[in-house]
């Protein structure tokens, strides 16, 4: 590999870069397909498919088990996956931090702050739907935290250590919060919040599939024309200045597609932290860190890990649908290590 | 090359409320040769450097290059004119030195890369130039410690800069290394007619390679001319607080022989 071949070797990394990308659509593709046939109701796989391409106004059980159970929970684990996965992906170059992940700012935490005000005291942003109020208020304190944390930052030069300290208060402050209500809160009350904590598919609907498909879409034209100044970043902030990068305000830029990502996806289906660690962690030993492959490769690794997770969840316990939350930490983590140990350092 | 000289004046370059140069003026470096700064340790030399290129945020005065002000262009238009090495490259990414290259070179768009196959050939060019076109493929943390400042080099250079900036490119290299670095770096400058500023901590590398030495200690210049000029056992005592010597070798290069530091001068 190392003999002089310059341009050519080049060519021919971009080449194995580009198919492993299609190698990982493709297997992100069986997944989902997977995902939609498994359930407590066996149906076979060629049935689930007939179903689907009949269309949804087929009507019967069939169809209502596949497009208005199955299929919803099986976009909802891509579209999450994808999501977590492509913020981390960024959180982490932006933060120069292989640790950092959606949640590390205090995203996760103000989400939950959030949720424990609707669900609790059933407070939230007035003139909001009742069944909608949960997701809302989490979704407008997550904005919120980011907002005040670029604020803080900004205030005293926007360094990335700085930032880091500010965003870690503030994780601090949201979980003392929330404590606070759970111990204010009613036994009901209370059961009802850690379930939400925990992470779990079973809230997909398609207006809310259709919300973060709509936030996916409105942040990856931004994510692909940062992609050279974020591969510019991993050289280092004075590095990538002297390339002609604005590195404060590609920071910024990153922040704010990050909170609306893990905004949105946290206000739908709670906290699903690992995803968003693991998912740029397993596209970097598979493609490295140029953004153009980094990026796309994170948010199909997320959606991967998401989606077998969901498969996982339904087989686990026949008949019960344990939370997603738990799955993805429980077979990501395998998953992780042999792709850490099987690798090696990144070719 | 544009031909142009760099000059600076009145140049205030402060981390928070701590000004670490101040009033700071600088005679025209001109095109084509290579400027050395050196300087105790906290002297402010990286500080000068990276105010000059205009990465701390606050510094005041002018940088002009030719008539430009290039303290006074958006990071992306300086980055045309002046490109800046910092100490070491981070280890731990996961980046080819070829992804590097052609990264430095599509970071922000310029003329030399309109496309990505010409980004690549460029790329190639400038590591065949610097002779290590057989590194393109290795990954940066398999890169020894002289391979990592000869891409970094390769880094900088890739964009073309009429200035070049470069911070110790020289530390953590053994001898051969040191040797071989500042030959390239000078050479680049002379054939390419570019104002050459480097930070060295090695007096004799500095004599040896630069046209002219900038001594600073604590944010100003205290010296400004030629090694021969500027490396005296005056300013040894006054700005590194030594007792010292400066000889010439049998082959005539300035030799500093520093033979034990001044008590109680500080």
């Amino acid at each position: 590999m190392e003999v002089a071949e310059g341009a050519a070797g080049y060519r021919r990394l971009l080449l194995r870069r580009g198919a492993l990308l299609l190698a990982l659509s493709l297997g992100l593709l069986a997944a989902f397909l997977l995902d939609v046939a498994t359930g407590p109701a066996r149906l076979p796989l060629s049935t689930v498919l007939d179903t689907l391409l009949a269309g949804r106004g087929a009507g019967g059980p069939l169809s209502v088990i596949v497009w208005d159970v199955r299929l919803p929970y099986a976009t909802m684990a891509v579209l999450v996956g994808a999501a977590l996965a492509l913020a981390g992906a960024e959180m982490q170059t932006v933060l120069d931090n292989p640790l950092a992940s959606p949640f590390t700012l205090g995203v996760s935490s103000a989400a939950s702050l959030g949720a424990a005000l609707a669900i609790v005291l059933g407070r939230g942003i007035p003139f909001v739907p009742a069944d909608w109020l949960v997701p809302a208020n989490a979704f407008a304190f997550a904005l919120a935290a980011m907002l005040l944390l670029q604020f803080l930052s900004r205030l005293r030069g926007a360094g990335v250590q700085a930032l880091v300290l500010f965003g870690i208060a503030l994780v601090f402050a949201f979980n003392a919060l929330v404590a606070l209500i759970q111990f204010l809160a009613t036994e009901q009350a209370l059961q009802q919040l850690v379930f939400w904590s925990m992470g779990s598919l079973a809230r997909a609907t398609w207006d809310k599939i259709g919300i973060l498909a709509a936030a996916l879409a409105l942040a990856v034209p931004f994510s692909a024309r940062a992609a050279w100044r974020l591969t510019a970043l991993r050289l280092g902030e004075d590095r990538a200045r002297s390339f002609g990068v604005d590195t404060n305000a590609t920071r910024r830029g990153a922040l704010l597609r990050v909170s609306l990502l893990a905004g949105v996806s946290v206000a739908f289906v709670g906290t699903i932290g690992f995803v968003g660690l693991v998912g740029p962690h397993a596209a970097r030993l598979l493609v490295g860190e140029d953004h153009r492959f980094f990026l796309p490769a994170s948010a199909l690794c997320g959606a991967l890990l998401l989606s077998l997770s969901s498969v996982a969840g339904k087989l686990v316990v026949p008949g019960l649908l344990v939370p997603i939350g738990i799955v993805t930490a429980l077979i990501g983590v395998p998953v992780f290590l042999a792709l850490v140990l099987g690798r090696g350092r990144v070719a | 090359m544009s031909g142009a000289s760099l000059s600076v004046t009145g140049l205030r370059v402060a981390y928070g409320r701590r000004a670490v140069v101040e009033g700071l003026d600088l005679a025209p470096l001109r095109p084509g040769t290579l400027t050395a700064l050196v300087g105790p340790n906290a002297a402010g030399k990286s500080t000068l450097l990276r105010g000059i290129a205009g990465l701390v945020p606050g510094t005041r005065g002018a940088v002009r290059l030719g008539e430009r002000d290039l303290l006074a262009m958006s990071i992306p238009e300086r980055a045309r004119h002046l490109a800046y090495m910092p100490q070491g490259l981070p280890g731990g990414v996961a980046l080819t030195v070829m992804e590097t290259l052609v990264g430095a070179l599509r970071a922000t768009p310029t003329a030399l890369a309109p496309n990505g196959a010409a980004a690549a050939a460029h790329a190639v060019a400038v590591l065949r130039r610097l002779g290590i076109e057989h590194l393109a493929m290795r990954t940066l943390d398999r890169l020894s410690g002289g391979q990592r400042q000869l891409v970094g080099l390769a880094q900088a250079l890739a964009r073309e800069p009429a200035v070049l900036m470069l911070d110790e490119p020289t530390s953590a290299l053994d001898l051969r290394h040191q040797m071989s670095v500042m030959a390239l770096v000078r050479e680049t400058v002379v054939s390419r007619g570019l104002v050459g500023v480097v930070v060295l901590h090695d007096l004799g590398l500095a004599a040896r390679f630069a046209d002219r030495l900038v001594a600073l200690s604590e944010g100003a210049i205290q010296a400004d001319g030629t090694p021969a000029e500027t490396l005296t056992p005056d300013l040894l005592a006054r700005v590194y607080e030594v007792e010292a010597r400066v000889e010439r070798c049998s082959q005539g290069h300035l030799l500093v022989l520093a033979d034990a530091p001044i008590r109680g001068a500080a």
